[in-house]
């Protein structure tokens, strides 16, 4: 809200006040981890509530990257989030592109399936699921995991992607039109390049999902060599009951990848939410 | 499509048919989303809805078949049903209660102009992008007694009697999970409604100030009437998707202690994985569907007749 009036000094502390209360919420927890993760083993318990450490140590990230299996979890993670926004982002660019430059027989049918699946419990499909993977011999593959959260992710990635083609003025492709090319042509060479912002977008905001979904891949995966890294963290915990320390360790390292893509995409979020359809 | 691909004499393409460009263009362009979401969501979901009348139960592979409404007459009859129906509610409302104001005040704060606006806007984002099992870890040592801060903090403010185990009391348990939901989903709010704020025609407050309106007159008159699409559509959404969402407690509290925390989705989760009983599961699942279409509903009907846009 621009405002032509001048801004008392009162709201003006007022409102830098808010902004401190809100960074503080959203840094504290994640400044607790990190500190637990430098905390030496032995100052954990004793110093648990001090907010600065007395004494650093980078040991409980050496022992997780040379111990144990975290960077088998984390390689299948990367793998399996990468592949869900590569596909994902493929398949929603072409389906955002069609809703918002066609109109066509059966449109609102389209659509309305596609919200259909934002409102059931996906809890109630983890079973049939299941057993359909297990049925195809998929269990413990990264493949089936590839599979559902691209399906999983299509919906949203697909209303997002129309939001930003919508911001693109149908002349330009038009003209391409004219000029000779296929309407394929004209999306790959003209329309593409110009919504790039909003194809990192959608790549950011898939990735960030499928690094953090636990409940299926806790269903579909339980063998070592195929945990992605939720999985993998949460057996950590039974197995390391007492080692908070490396667990914390884990967890910040598996924070760096998806608080990047977040940082980097979250500017491009608000604006193609801003262009388009999914103001309702 | 062979009408298309032909080049004509003159060595120019052929212009699509009417029935091409209205039936057949847009399909190949939504085929591989429409065939991957039919697989994957609704074959399974019709499959589920089906688990619901029949005895499905892992431990007992050969005792299977259609029951009819047994599994519903068991569910009626279920004590832990009707609590972990309560507890969703708590959970469901105390979640976006204060999601959605935070959410609200820091989409109001984030449209103004200050000094380190895109910096302090990453950050204020970044929960969203934390996982949810490692939020849920942090916040169950946040609230760890012996060495998490936050019950020492509440009892140094008089909160608390003593820095007790906050989610080892069952009346208070909720309140654990909660917090980190509020935490992971004020983003969200945030990130749609400031999307919405930037959408309103800045005119519309400039002429409201020559005619001398008070700042809380723009924001009733002008602010609010148009979020309210926006701010209807993703309570709607976002609540139906807190109350299926089972990660956080799941990891902190694992429905307990003394169910006190356990809503519908952890109680179909232990159902169907623990018991391995997928018949029962389906149903409890089909009681939570049944329940967010009748609030969807409401919603929809209410947003009828207080949104006039």
């Amino acid at each position: 809200m621009r405002s032509l009036r001048q801004s008392t000094p009162l709201a003006v502390t007022g409102k830098y006040l808010a902004l401190a209360f809100y960074v503080g919420f959203a840094l504290f927890p994640l400044y607790w981890l990190a500190k637990i993760a430098v905390t030496p083993d032995r100052l954990i318990y004793s110093e648990g509530t001090a907010l600065i450490p007395s004494r650093f140590t980078f040991d409980n990230f050496r022992t997780v990257l040379l111990a144990t299996d975290f960077l088998a979890y984390f390689r299948n993670s990367v793998i399996v989030s990468l592949g869900t926004a590569a596909i994902t982002t493929c398949v929603a660019a072409m389906a955002g592109y069609a809703f918002s430059r066609f109109d066509f027989r059966g449109k609102r049918l389209v659509v309305a399936l596609m919200l259909i699946t934002q409102m059931f419990p996906l809890l109630m499909i983890i079973a049939p699921i299941y057993k359909i993977v297990a049925a195809v011999g998929l269990l413990n593959s990264l493949t089936s995991l590839i599979v559902v959260y691209t399906a999983f992710n299509i919906p949203f990635a697909t209303f997002l992607m129309q939001s930003f083609f919508d911001g693109i003025p149908k002349d330009l492709e038009e003209a391409g039109m004219i000029d000779g090319c296929t309407r394929f042509q004209a999306l790959r060479k003209i329309v593409l390049p110009l919504t790039l912002p909003g194809l990192g977008a959608t790549l950011g905001f898939v990735f960030t999902a499928a690094w953090s979904e636990l409940l299926f891949a806790l269903m579909l995966i339980n063998s070592n060599d195929t945990m992605t890294f939720p999985v993998g963290l949460l057996t950590f915990v039974s197995k390391f009951s007492v080692d908070w320390g490396q667990m914390m360790a884990a967890g910040v390292m598996a924070l760096v990848p998806s608080c990047l893509f977040f940082i980097f995409i979250q500017r491009y979020l608000v604006q193609g939410l801003t262009s388009g359809a999914v103001k309702g | 499509m062979t009408a298309v691909e032909r080049i004509a004499p003159g060595g120019t393409r052929a212009r699509p048919s009417f029935y091409f460009r209205t039936m057949v263009e847009p399909y190949l362009y939504l085929s591989p989303a429409i065939l991957l979401i039919a697989l994957v969501m609704l074959v399974p979901l019709v499959i589920g809805i089906s688990y619901a009348f029949q005895a499905v139960n892992l431990l007992r592979p050969f005792d299977t078949g259609w029951v009819g409404l047994a599994n519903f007459r068991a569910l009626w009859a279920d004590n832990k049903f009707w609590l972990a129906l309560t507890n969703t509610f708590w959970w469901t409302l105390g979640s976006i209660v204060f999601q959605f104001f935070l959410g609200l005040g820091l989409a109001l704060i984030l449209n103004t102009q200050f000094y380190g606006k895109r910096l302090v806007q990453a950050l204020v984002f970044l929960p969203w992008a934390v996982p949810t099992f490692l939020s849920a870890l942090t916040w169950a040592w946040l609230f760890n007694p012996t060495i998490g801060p936050l019950p020492h903090w509440l009892a140094a403010l008089g909160v608390l009697s003593e820095p007790f185990n906050i989610l080892g009391d069952p009346n208070l348990a909720m309140w654990g999970p909660i917090t980190a939901n509020v935490w992971f989903g004020v983003p969200f709010f945030a990130i749609t409604l400031l999307a919405a704020l930037q959408s309103i025609p800045g005119e519309l407050y400039e002429a409201a100030e020559i005619d001398g309106a008070t700042a809380w007159q723009m924001f009733t008159k002008i602010t609010l009437p148009f979020l309210a699409p926006m701010i209807a559509i993703t309570v709607m959404l976002r609540t139906i998707w807190i109350a299926n969402f089972a990660d956080l407690i799941f990891v902190m509290t694992g429905g307990g202690p003394a169910n006190s925390t356990q809503i519908l989705s952890t109680y179909i989760f232990t159902t169907a994985f623990r018991r391995l009983d997928f018949g029962y599961a389906s149903a409890i699942a089909v009681a939570l569907l049944g329940v967010l279409l009748l609030y969807a509903m409401i919603l929809l009907v209410l947003r009828r007749k207080l949104v006039r846009i």
